[in-house]
């Protein structure tokens, strides 16, 4: 019925879409997903650090030096001989002269964002190469922990302040005296606070 | 009591429409298995409800992003969490606006297409003579447009989204100045294969849904000049209403 040029255009354009739709779902099942893969990759070389803890960095977050971006994290593991986190990072070769004794920190992008490295430059004349490893590390900043030391702080604090001022305020009124009141009173807000 | 008679009235011809709908439905279900070793009509059914969409769905998937980028980066600015950008953007379009964009976009362009070309074939005869010939018009005509509808429904939702996604990337990474790496790894840390199966899900329930919709209006418009512009409008109308109240039911049932 159709002639076959017609009939080759049809195929032509339904073929087309029907490979850009499947293309389109490969694109969603693994760039949008954890289970993807990554396509680009300039030249880089590796080095790794140890963390305590490295709170919730992702494979894939950035490592930067003085605010500028120059890696990526790329693998995470845990070491079970001295129970830290490993994370392994490619660094652009474009940046090949960071001092062997630079010193890695986990911080926070914003209030809630996620982690990032940050890189700070030591002072040594060796550079670091490839497979090198990063000695000084600084964990995480763990929100978690930091409140839950706060008001472990807070709590003592208190608590103590009232204990120790009591006694204080008894030994100054037996005295009667102005002198030993005013000491003990400044006494008293240093131990407070 | 007229408005009562009313009231009773319209919900009876809406249940009429709705049974006859689930009827056309198994017949059509019924016609299938044949029609599928017919792939050239399949084919070119896919043509027309595919690829003559595309261009339309590439531009809106476009647009969509980049507002999501915009809007979605100006709102999470506000809590300092713009690297969520990424996951924001991806989240909404493969579970929500992807499927049910697509849907409404391809009721208009191809559900209205389909049902005005089908009603001018009932309004000239050409099915009754279909019929005269011993071809069976629900073969012929309406399941090729049935099956290719449901073909090419997931396959542009899955366009939109992706295109939608370079959408806000466009906006949040290149303009706004989003971290990409940040983009792109929150996404996939947080975007999971589940929510990739829901949109499909959706975008195929939407494809049986519109094109139903679009051929049963077609088959059963009045054979006139007025019937066939009646049955394209209460095809987009239907269908978008129908795409809504189902897009809630998928969704509750997922989560």
């Amino acid at each position: 019925m159709r002639n076959s040029k017609g009939s080759r255009g049809l195929n032509l354009g339904t073929g087309l879409f029907v490979l850009l739709g499947f293309a389109a779902l490969f694109f969603l099942t693994t760039q949008t997903t954890s289970r993807g893969i990554s396509l680009e990759s300039p030249p880089h070389y590796t080095v790794t650090a140890k963390f305590d803890n490295i709170g919730d960095l992702k494979v894939g977050a950035p490592v930067s030096i003085a605010g500028v971006e120059i890696g990526r994290v790329t693998r995470i593991d845990f070491d079970s001989r001295d129970y830290k986190a490993m994370v392994t990072m490619q660094l652009n070769d474009k940046y090949n002269q960071i001092p062997s004794d630079s010193d890695a920190s986990i911080y926070t992008q914003g209030l809630l964002g996620g982690k990032f490295i940050g890189l700070t430059a030591g002072g040594s004349e060796t550079y670091l190469k490839n497979n090198d490893q990063i000695d000084f590390t600084q964990s995480a900043f763990v929100l978690e922990n930091l409140i839950g030391q706060l008001l472990a702080n807070f709590s003592k604090g208190s608590t103590g302040g009232a204990s120790d001022a009591a006694p204080s305020d008894a030994a100054a009124a037996p005295a009667a005296s102005a002198a030993p009141a005013a000491k003990a009173a400044p006494a008293a807000k240093e131990k407070t606070k | 009591m007229s408005w009562f008679r009313d009231v009773a009235g319209e919900a009876s011809k809406s249940l009429v429409t709705l049974g006859a709908t689930t009827r056309f439905l198994v017949r059509v279900l019924i016609a299938s298995p044949s029609v599928l070793l017919r792939g050239d009509l399949i084919i070119e059914q896919i043509f027309n409800t595919g690829t003559l969409s595309l261009v339309i769905i590439m531009l809106s998937g476009l647009f969509v992003g980049m507002v999501l980028g915009l809007q979605g980066f100006q709102l999470l600015q506000r809590f300092g969490s713009e690297e969520a950008l990424g996951t924001a953007a991806a989240i909404g379009l493969v579970k929500e606006l992807g499927p049910v964009i697509t849907a409404l976009l391809f009721a208009g362009r191809a559900g209205t297409a389909l049902a005005s070309e089908i009603g001018l074939m009932r309004a000239t005869d050409q099915l009754s003579a279909m019929e005269m010939m011993a071809v069976d018009p629900i073969k012929r005509v309406i399941v090729p447009r049935f099956i290719g509808g449901i073909i090419a429904m997931p396959l542009l939702a899955a366009i939109f989204s992706m295109i939608g996604i370079y959408g806000a990337q466009l906006i949040g990474v290149q303009i706004m100045g989003v971290d990409s790496g940040s983009f792109w790894s929150q996404m996939r840390a947080s975007v999971g294969l589940h929510d990739i199966n829901e949109g499909i899900v959706k975008s195929c329930i939407f494809g049986v849904a519109c094109s139903l919709i679009a051929v049963y209006e077609g088959y059963y418009s009045v054979p006139t000049a007025e019937g066939v512009g009646l049955a394209t409008t209460r095809t987009v109308v239907t269908s978008a209403v129908v795409t809504l109240f189902l897009d809630y039911l998928i969704t509750a049932a997922f989560s």
